[in-house]
Protein backbone atom coordinates (compact mmCIF):
# COMPACT_ATOMS: atom_id res chain seq x y z
CA UNK A 1 0.00 0.00 0.00
CA UNK A 2 1.16 3.84 -0.91
CA UNK A 3 1.00 5.96 2.81
CA UNK A 4 1.17 9.54 2.36
CA UNK A 5 1.34 11.66 5.46
CA UNK A 6 1.22 15.10 5.39
CA UNK A 7 2.30 16.70 8.66
CA UNK A 8 5.96 15.04 9.82
CA UNK A 9 5.83 16.08 13.52
CA UNK A 10 5.44 13.28 16.55
CA UNK A 11 2.68 11.75 15.17
CA UNK A 12 3.17 11.99 11.93
CA UNK A 13 6.43 10.58 11.95
CA UNK A 14 6.13 7.67 14.05
CA UNK A 15 3.20 6.63 12.11
CA UNK A 16 5.42 6.60 8.86
CA UNK A 17 8.51 4.90 10.53
CA UNK A 18 5.86 1.81 11.21
CA UNK A 19 4.28 1.81 8.15
CA UNK A 20 7.60 1.99 6.79
CA UNK A 21 8.93 -0.90 8.96
CA UNK A 22 5.68 -3.08 7.72
CA UNK A 23 6.74 -2.88 4.32
CA UNK A 24 4.13 0.01 2.95
CA UNK A 25 5.67 2.55 0.60
CA UNK A 26 5.44 5.74 2.41
CA UNK A 27 5.58 9.54 1.65
CA UNK A 28 6.11 12.45 3.96
CA UNK A 29 5.04 15.94 3.07
CA UNK A 30 6.12 18.68 5.99
CA UNK A 31 6.33 22.42 5.17
CA UNK A 32 9.40 22.00 8.22
CA UNK A 33 12.85 21.09 6.09
CA UNK A 34 14.30 20.02 9.86
CA UNK A 35 11.32 17.73 10.10
CA UNK A 36 12.88 14.88 8.04
CA UNK A 37 16.12 14.70 11.11
CA UNK A 38 12.58 13.40 12.93
CA UNK A 39 11.80 10.63 10.53
CA UNK A 40 14.72 9.16 10.66
CA UNK A 41 15.27 9.22 14.91
CA UNK A 42 16.21 5.18 15.77
CA UNK A 43 16.74 4.52 12.19
CA UNK A 44 20.25 2.74 10.87
CA UNK A 45 19.87 4.09 7.43
CA UNK A 46 18.80 7.22 6.08
CA UNK A 47 14.86 7.70 5.51
CA UNK A 48 15.99 7.25 1.93
CA UNK A 49 17.86 4.26 1.83
CA UNK A 50 15.17 2.41 4.08
CA UNK A 51 12.75 3.29 0.89
CA UNK A 52 10.55 6.47 2.31
CA UNK A 53 10.20 9.58 0.26
CA UNK A 54 10.39 13.34 1.80
CA UNK A 55 9.28 16.42 -0.04
CA UNK A 56 9.08 19.66 1.65
CA UNK A 57 5.79 21.90 0.99
CA UNK A 58 2.48 22.85 2.36
CA UNK A 59 -0.34 20.70 2.27
CA UNK A 60 -2.68 23.42 0.66
CA UNK A 61 -0.57 23.47 -2.45
CA UNK A 62 -1.95 20.94 -4.82
CA UNK A 63 1.40 20.94 -6.83
CA UNK A 64 3.16 19.65 -3.28
CA UNK A 65 0.74 17.11 -2.91
CA UNK A 66 0.71 16.13 -6.47
CA UNK A 67 4.76 16.19 -6.01
CA UNK A 68 4.39 13.78 -2.65
CA UNK A 69 2.54 11.43 -4.93
CA UNK A 70 -1.21 12.11 -3.86
CA UNK A 71 -2.77 10.60 -7.42
CA UNK A 72 -1.33 7.43 -6.29
CA UNK A 73 -2.01 7.38 -2.61
CA UNK A 74 -4.52 4.56 -1.23
CA UNK A 75 -4.12 6.13 2.43
CA UNK A 76 -4.22 9.85 3.50
CA UNK A 77 -3.23 11.53 6.59
CA UNK A 78 -3.52 14.70 7.67
CA UNK A 79 -1.61 15.14 11.09
CA UNK A 80 -0.37 18.51 10.93
CA UNK A 81 -0.33 20.66 13.73
CA UNK A 82 -3.28 22.53 12.62
CA UNK A 83 -6.64 20.82 13.10
CA UNK A 84 -8.25 23.51 10.35
CA UNK A 85 -5.13 22.44 7.81
CA UNK A 86 -5.98 18.96 8.99
CA UNK A 87 -9.90 19.06 7.32
CA UNK A 88 -9.23 21.40 4.78
CA UNK A 89 -6.47 19.15 3.15
CA UNK A 90 -8.12 15.95 4.06
CA UNK A 91 -11.28 16.76 2.44
CA UNK A 92 -9.35 17.54 -0.77
CA UNK A 93 -7.94 14.17 -0.62
CA UNK A 94 -11.59 12.85 -0.73
CA UNK A 95 -13.33 14.94 -3.13
CA UNK A 96 -10.13 16.49 -5.69
CA UNK A 97 -7.97 13.03 -5.08
CA UNK A 98 -10.70 10.19 -4.31
CA UNK A 99 -8.24 8.27 -1.92
CA UNK A 100 -9.75 5.62 -0.57
CA UNK A 101 -8.84 6.17 2.87
CA UNK A 102 -8.56 9.76 4.47
CA UNK A 103 -7.99 9.81 8.15
CA UNK A 104 -7.78 13.75 9.91
CA UNK A 105 -6.16 14.02 13.18
CA UNK A 106 -8.94 17.01 14.89
CA UNK A 107 -7.38 17.98 18.53
CA UNK A 108 -11.35 19.81 18.88
CA UNK A 109 -13.64 16.58 20.00
CA UNK A 110 -16.62 18.68 18.98
CA UNK A 111 -15.27 19.02 15.32
CA UNK A 112 -14.09 15.97 15.00
CA UNK A 113 -17.37 14.35 16.01
CA UNK A 114 -19.76 16.37 13.62
CA UNK A 115 -16.78 15.56 10.78
CA UNK A 116 -16.93 12.11 11.62
CA UNK A 117 -20.85 11.98 10.98
CA UNK A 118 -20.23 14.01 7.35
CA UNK A 119 -18.10 11.07 6.30
CA UNK A 120 -14.82 12.10 7.32
CA UNK A 121 -12.57 9.99 9.25
CA UNK A 122 -11.18 11.53 12.34
CA UNK A 123 -8.88 10.77 15.28
CA UNK A 124 -8.97 12.86 17.96
CA UNK A 125 -6.38 12.59 20.64
CA UNK A 126 -8.32 15.10 23.03
CA UNK A 127 -11.37 13.03 22.75
CA UNK A 128 -9.25 9.65 23.88
CA UNK A 129 -7.45 11.36 26.51
CA UNK A 130 -10.49 12.83 27.94
CA UNK A 131 -12.19 9.44 27.84
CA UNK A 132 -8.77 7.65 29.60
CA UNK A 133 -8.59 10.08 32.29
CA UNK A 134 -11.89 9.46 32.88
CA UNK A 135 -12.21 6.09 32.76
CA UNK A 136 -9.10 6.39 35.46
CA UNK A 137 -10.91 8.56 37.96
CA UNK A 138 -14.36 6.11 37.87
CA UNK A 139 -11.77 3.01 38.56
CA UNK A 140 -10.62 4.51 40.85
CA UNK A 141 -13.61 5.75 42.68
CA UNK A 142 -15.30 2.58 42.25
CA UNK A 143 -11.81 0.95 44.19
CA UNK A 144 -11.81 3.37 46.67
CA UNK A 145 -15.41 4.52 47.16
CA UNK A 146 -16.48 1.45 49.32
CA UNK A 147 -17.76 2.47 52.54
CA UNK A 148 -15.58 0.29 54.29
CA UNK A 149 -12.38 2.17 53.03
CA UNK A 150 -13.96 5.18 52.65
CA UNK A 151 -11.83 7.67 54.70
CA UNK A 152 -13.06 8.33 58.42
CA UNK A 153 -15.21 11.59 57.62
CA UNK A 154 -15.73 11.98 61.31
CA UNK B 1 -30.54 40.61 9.20
CA UNK B 2 -29.14 39.21 11.80
CA UNK B 3 -25.09 38.57 10.68
CA UNK B 4 -21.97 37.23 12.09
CA UNK B 5 -18.72 38.51 11.06
CA UNK B 6 -15.89 36.43 11.97
CA UNK B 7 -12.29 38.27 11.64
CA UNK B 8 -11.95 41.85 13.03
CA UNK B 9 -8.54 43.33 10.74
CA UNK B 10 -9.77 45.90 8.99
CA UNK B 11 -11.56 44.03 6.67
CA UNK B 12 -14.11 42.56 9.15
CA UNK B 13 -13.91 45.91 11.53
CA UNK B 14 -15.22 48.20 8.72
CA UNK B 15 -17.63 45.52 7.10
CA UNK B 16 -19.12 45.10 10.43
CA UNK B 17 -19.43 49.22 10.95
CA UNK B 18 -20.96 49.42 7.88
CA UNK B 19 -23.55 46.66 8.25
CA UNK B 20 -24.51 47.74 11.68
CA UNK B 21 -24.57 51.78 9.82
CA UNK B 22 -27.55 50.04 7.48
CA UNK B 23 -29.09 48.68 10.80
CA UNK B 24 -27.92 45.27 10.70
CA UNK B 25 -27.72 43.50 14.14
CA UNK B 26 -24.00 41.82 14.00
CA UNK B 27 -21.63 39.95 16.11
CA UNK B 28 -18.06 40.48 15.11
CA UNK B 29 -15.71 36.98 16.20
CA UNK B 30 -12.42 37.71 17.27
CA UNK B 31 -9.66 35.63 18.55
CA UNK B 32 -7.00 37.74 19.13
CA UNK B 33 -7.38 39.03 22.56
CA UNK B 34 -5.76 42.39 22.00
CA UNK B 35 -7.40 43.13 18.98
CA UNK B 36 -10.84 42.74 20.78
CA UNK B 37 -10.45 44.98 23.27
CA UNK B 38 -9.38 47.53 21.34
CA UNK B 39 -12.40 46.74 18.91
CA UNK B 40 -14.03 46.76 21.60
CA UNK B 41 -14.02 50.04 22.70
CA UNK B 42 -15.64 50.99 19.65
CA UNK B 43 -18.27 48.56 18.61
CA UNK B 44 -19.18 47.17 22.46
CA UNK B 45 -21.42 44.21 23.05
CA UNK B 46 -21.37 43.56 19.16
CA UNK B 47 -18.01 42.17 19.47
CA UNK B 48 -17.51 38.74 21.15
CA UNK B 49 -14.12 37.15 22.15
CA UNK B 50 -13.09 33.48 20.89
CA UNK B 51 -11.86 31.42 18.01
CA UNK B 52 -15.05 30.60 15.78
CA UNK B 53 -13.15 27.77 14.58
CA UNK B 54 -14.70 26.14 17.76
CA UNK B 55 -18.72 25.50 17.21
CA UNK B 56 -19.60 26.57 21.14
CA UNK B 57 -17.74 29.66 20.26
CA UNK B 58 -20.42 29.89 17.30
CA UNK B 59 -23.41 29.08 19.14
CA UNK B 60 -22.58 31.60 21.89
CA UNK B 61 -22.53 34.17 18.95
CA UNK B 62 -25.90 33.01 18.30
CA UNK B 63 -25.51 31.25 14.69
CA UNK B 64 -28.37 29.12 15.30
CA UNK B 65 -30.35 32.12 14.01
CA UNK B 66 -27.84 33.87 11.94
CA UNK B 67 -28.86 34.66 8.38
CA UNK B 68 -25.60 35.17 7.48
CA UNK B 69 -22.01 34.63 8.24
CA UNK B 70 -19.12 36.39 6.43
CA UNK B 71 -15.47 35.05 7.51
CA UNK B 72 -12.95 37.73 6.53
CA UNK B 73 -9.99 36.31 8.84
CA UNK B 74 -6.44 35.96 7.20
CA UNK B 75 -6.31 32.46 7.11
CA UNK B 76 -8.18 30.81 4.22
CA UNK B 77 -8.19 27.42 6.22
CA UNK B 78 -10.68 29.24 8.68
CA UNK B 79 -12.24 30.96 6.57
CA UNK B 80 -13.17 27.87 4.93
CA UNK B 81 -14.04 25.62 7.46
CA UNK B 82 -16.63 28.51 8.91
CA UNK B 83 -18.35 28.76 6.61
CA UNK B 84 -18.55 25.10 6.09
CA UNK B 85 -19.65 24.53 9.44
CA UNK B 86 -22.08 27.69 8.88
CA UNK B 87 -23.97 26.13 6.11
CA UNK B 88 -24.07 22.57 6.75
CA UNK B 89 -24.25 22.27 10.28
CA UNK B 90 -26.12 25.43 11.03
CA UNK B 91 -27.82 25.47 7.82
CA UNK B 92 -26.75 29.37 7.81
CA UNK B 93 -28.79 30.56 4.67
CA UNK B 94 -26.12 32.96 3.41
CA UNK B 95 -22.76 32.72 3.47
CA UNK B 96 -19.60 34.97 2.37
CA UNK B 97 -15.76 33.78 2.11
CA UNK B 98 -12.63 35.88 2.03
CA UNK B 99 -10.21 34.38 -0.09
CA UNK B 100 -6.76 35.23 1.01
CA UNK B 101 -4.63 33.26 -1.54
CA UNK B 102 -6.08 33.39 -4.56
CA UNK B 103 -4.57 29.64 -5.33
CA UNK B 104 -6.50 28.26 -2.59
CA UNK B 105 -9.94 29.29 -4.71
CA UNK B 106 -10.22 26.29 -5.70
CA UNK B 107 -9.84 24.92 -2.37
CA UNK B 108 -13.14 26.69 -1.51
CA UNK B 109 -15.16 25.75 -4.69
CA UNK B 110 -13.94 21.91 -4.03
CA UNK B 111 -15.65 22.39 -0.26
CA UNK B 112 -18.88 24.11 -1.95
CA UNK B 113 -17.85 27.86 -0.18
CA UNK B 114 -19.62 30.04 -2.62
CA UNK B 115 -19.29 33.34 -2.84
CA UNK B 116 -15.65 33.42 -2.47
CA UNK B 117 -14.47 36.79 -2.71
CA UNK B 118 -10.61 37.17 -3.35
CA UNK B 119 -9.12 40.95 -3.00
CA UNK B 120 -6.03 39.72 -5.36
CA UNK B 121 -8.70 38.74 -7.89
CA UNK B 122 -10.74 42.22 -8.35
CA UNK B 123 -7.56 44.09 -8.70
CA UNK B 124 -6.68 41.69 -11.17
CA UNK B 125 -9.67 41.84 -12.74
CA UNK B 126 -9.72 45.50 -12.74
CA UNK B 127 -6.21 45.97 -14.23
CA UNK B 128 -7.35 43.05 -16.82
CA UNK B 129 -10.11 46.07 -17.55
CA UNK B 130 -7.97 48.85 -17.72
CA UNK B 131 -5.30 46.67 -19.76
CA UNK B 132 -7.16 44.66 -22.30
CA UNK B 133 -4.40 42.84 -23.63
CA UNK B 134 -5.64 39.57 -24.01
CA UNK B 135 -8.81 40.29 -26.15
CA UNK B 136 -11.02 38.30 -23.94
CA UNK B 137 -11.66 40.61 -20.46
CA UNK B 138 -13.98 38.31 -17.77
CA UNK B 139 -16.36 40.97 -16.36
CA UNK B 140 -18.27 38.86 -13.78
CA UNK B 141 -18.60 35.38 -12.71
CA UNK B 142 -22.64 34.81 -11.93
CA UNK B 143 -21.29 31.39 -10.59
CA UNK B 144 -24.82 30.78 -8.64
CA UNK B 145 -26.77 31.88 -12.14
CA UNK B 146 -23.86 29.85 -13.68
CA UNK B 147 -23.54 32.22 -16.55
CA UNK B 148 -20.23 34.75 -16.85
CA UNK B 149 -20.26 38.28 -18.60
CA UNK B 150 -17.22 39.25 -21.02
CA UNK B 151 -15.93 42.41 -22.46
CA UNK B 152 -14.32 41.97 -25.99
CA UNK B 153 -12.79 44.92 -28.67
CA UNK B 154 -13.01 44.03 -32.16
CA UNK B 155 -10.08 44.61 -34.05
CA UNK B 156 -9.31 45.36 -37.31
CA UNK B 157 -8.79 41.82 -38.14
CA UNK B 158 -11.69 40.96 -36.53
CA UNK B 159 -13.91 38.61 -38.75
CA UNK B 160 -16.87 40.56 -37.72
CA UNK B 161 -16.20 44.14 -38.88
CA UNK B 162 -18.78 45.46 -41.22
CA UNK B 163 -21.39 42.33 -40.46
CA UNK B 164 -24.94 42.60 -39.12
CA UNK B 165 -25.51 40.61 -35.58
CA UNK B 166 -28.67 39.46 -36.55
CA UNK B 167 -26.05 37.43 -39.71
CA UNK B 168 -23.94 36.23 -36.82
CA UNK B 169 -24.16 32.63 -35.36
CA UNK B 170 -24.13 33.16 -31.66
CA UNK B 171 -23.07 29.88 -30.07
CA UNK B 172 -25.57 28.17 -28.11
CA UNK B 173 -26.35 29.81 -24.61
CA UNK B 174 -24.51 33.21 -24.92
CA UNK B 175 -26.00 36.55 -25.80
CA UNK B 176 -24.52 40.04 -27.32
CA UNK B 177 -26.14 42.50 -24.49
CA UNK B 178 -24.37 45.72 -25.18
CA UNK B 179 -22.53 47.61 -27.64
CA UNK B 180 -19.70 50.01 -26.49
CA UNK B 181 -18.85 52.72 -29.37
CA UNK B 182 -17.19 56.00 -28.92
CA UNK B 183 -17.68 55.85 -25.40
CA UNK B 184 -21.47 55.42 -25.52
CA UNK B 185 -23.46 52.09 -25.19
CA UNK B 186 -25.72 50.60 -26.64
CA UNK B 187 -28.40 47.55 -27.16
CA UNK B 188 -27.57 46.11 -30.49
CA UNK B 189 -30.47 44.63 -32.59
CA UNK B 190 -30.55 42.53 -35.42
CA UNK B 191 -29.58 45.24 -37.90
CA UNK B 192 -26.70 46.95 -35.98
CA UNK B 193 -23.45 46.44 -38.28
CA UNK B 194 -20.52 45.91 -35.73
CA UNK B 195 -17.26 47.70 -36.24
CA UNK B 196 -13.79 47.86 -35.74
CA UNK B 197 -13.24 49.50 -32.20
CA UNK B 198 -16.27 48.16 -30.77
CA UNK B 199 -16.51 46.92 -27.19
CA UNK B 200 -19.08 44.01 -27.03
CA UNK B 201 -20.45 42.98 -24.18
CA UNK B 202 -22.02 38.94 -24.06
CA UNK B 203 -23.67 36.83 -21.36
CA UNK B 204 -22.82 33.34 -21.38
CA UNK B 205 -22.55 29.74 -19.87
CA UNK B 206 -19.54 28.76 -18.29
CA UNK B 207 -17.25 27.23 -20.94
CA UNK B 208 -18.25 29.27 -23.73
CA UNK B 209 -15.83 31.75 -24.21
CA UNK B 210 -13.12 30.32 -26.65
CA UNK B 211 -16.16 29.60 -29.11
CA UNK B 212 -17.17 33.47 -28.60
CA UNK B 213 -13.81 34.16 -29.36
CA UNK B 214 -13.14 32.05 -32.15
CA UNK B 215 -16.34 33.83 -33.71
CA UNK B 216 -15.51 37.39 -33.13
CA UNK B 217 -11.47 36.77 -33.42
CA UNK B 218 -9.59 37.20 -36.37
CA UNK B 219 -10.14 34.12 -37.89
CA UNK B 220 -13.49 34.60 -36.97
CA UNK B 221 -16.02 34.27 -40.14
CA UNK B 222 -19.29 35.09 -37.52
CA UNK B 223 -20.47 31.43 -38.76
CA UNK B 224 -19.48 30.10 -34.95
CA UNK B 225 -16.98 27.53 -34.10
CA UNK B 226 -16.63 24.32 -36.23
CA UNK B 227 -19.93 26.30 -38.03
CA UNK B 228 -18.84 25.17 -41.61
Amino acid sequence: MFVLIVGCGRVGSSVARAMLREEHLVSCLDEDPESHARLEVGLEKSWEDLGGQFTVGAGLETEALEAAGIENADVFIASTDGDNTNIVIAQIAQRRYEVPTVIARVLDPLRAEWYQRQGLNTVCPTRVAIDMLEGAVRDASARGSSPDDAPAAA
Amino acid sequence: MYIIVVGAGKVGWNLARELLDKGHEVTLVESDRRRYLTVEQELEHNVSYGDASELWVLERAGIQRADMVIAVTGDDEDNMLICQVAKEKYLVDQIIARVNNPRNRRHFDLLGIKPSVSATDLILRLLEHEVPEYGLVHLLDLQEEQLEIIEMLLGQDSGVTGRRVGDLKMPEGSLLISVLREGKGFVPNADTVLQEGDEILAVLDPGKEEDLKTLFGPEGNGNGAGGG
